[in-house]
């Protein structure tokens, strides 16, 4: 029979002091990721994009050619990515912390994706002439991005996605002559609702 | 009038004691370490803080996880410290304590991970 041996306290104080110095550090990394989640996608930037989206889409709903609707739509996406771009950077700003740049990267580059594809498909879809399923394929794959990118934010981030993706699969199957109105549900109503909802919930 | 009577010049230093026999090898390990930071509450509170603006006292409640009365104890040592700011308002009925951090906090928490940074790279070396 062995005799009972005492456990012999950790040999030598460097490594553990190392580790403790390690586990800090990736503590404080964790916190701030968690605590960016609070305010990760500014809410007031959603508002903002939203209400551009529904001048937007009074000026498309105005054109009479296809290729000038496709414009207006073109320039209200471009318009949204500097705005979004724009309150990125003023959180970051107040963060003003190196260690920050987790969970915006992520965000940006699950997001960017599907947009990649979205323009490709629409440049497809205009050359085949199927021009009637743009709005549909906007609205899907960019709920599909909301979604990825949401998955590292706060949980009504991907809510917010699954809302774009089933508005889009209507629109691909209802008449094309609704196809504005479902722009303007989309991407002006959904992130006016959900960019309040954010901005009173998650701090701004 | 000249205060400094000289005969309590020396002060009663208790260096004369045996220094503890520590049997840690490199120089200056770990003797200026911001203990008010180090506690891990508060150590989060700092790092939450400095990504954001402000929080709440809700917001900090649930992002780390504890209780009413642990959260205020270790966020009104913070404050002591001048490392958070507190406001107070009222939302409506509802009252809000919102924490801010200050410069002296960020610089604290600056101070902090260079420390722990260095501690590493010291541990790297050998």
């Amino acid at each position: 029979m062995d005799p009972l041996r005492a456990i012999s306290p950790a040999p030598d104080q460097p490594p553990a002091l190392h580790e403790r110095a390690m586990d800090n550090l990736r503590y404080i990394r964790e916190t701030m990721e968690r605590a960016t989640a609070f305010t990760g996608i500014s809410g007031w930037g959603e508002v903002a994009i939203g209400v551009t989206a529904l001048i937007a889409a009074v000026l498309a709903a105005n054109q009479t050619t296809f290729k000038a609707w496709l414009a207006v739509w073109i320039a209200e996406g471009l318009i949204s990515l500097l705005i979004a771009g724009w309150s990125m950077d003023r959180k970051a700003r107040a963060a003003s912390m190196p260690l920050v740049s987790g969970p915006g990267r992520k965000a940006v580059f699950s997001l960017s994706p599907p947009i990649i594809a979205g323009g490709l498909l629409t440049l497809v879809l205009v050359r085949a002439g199927l021009t009637n399923l743009i709005p549909g394929m906007w609205l899907v794959l960019y709920g599909t991005g909301v979604i990825t990118g949401g998955m590292f934010s706060v949980p009504v981030v991907p809510v917010m996605g699954s809302c774009f993706m089933v508005l889009g699969a209507i629109a691909l199957f209802a008449p094309p002559a609704l196809a504005n109105w479902f722009m303007a549900a989309g991407f002006g109503g959904l992130h006016l609702i959900f960019g309040v909802i954010i901005a009173r919930k998650h701090g701004g | 009038m000249a205060k400094g009577s000289s005969a309590k010049q020396r002060k009663q230093e208790s260096e004369a004691e045996a220094p503890r026999p520590t049997r840690t090898p490199q120089k200056n390990a770990a003797p200026n370490l911001d203990r008010l930071i180090h506690e891990r509450l508060r150590l989060g509170i700092i790092s939450a803080l400095a990504v954001n603006e402000s929080l709440t006292f809700s917001d900090l409640k649930s992002l780390m996880n504890t209780t009413d009365g642990n959260l205020s104890v270790h966020a009104r040592k913070l404050e002591e410290a001048g490392y958070i700011s507190c406001s107070k308002y009222f939302d409506g009925r509802l009252p809000k304590t919102e924490y801010k951090l200050t410069t002296s906090g960020k610089q604290a928490l600056e101070n902090y991970l260079s420390h722990m940074e260095s501690l590493i790279k010291q541990m790297r070396k050998t």
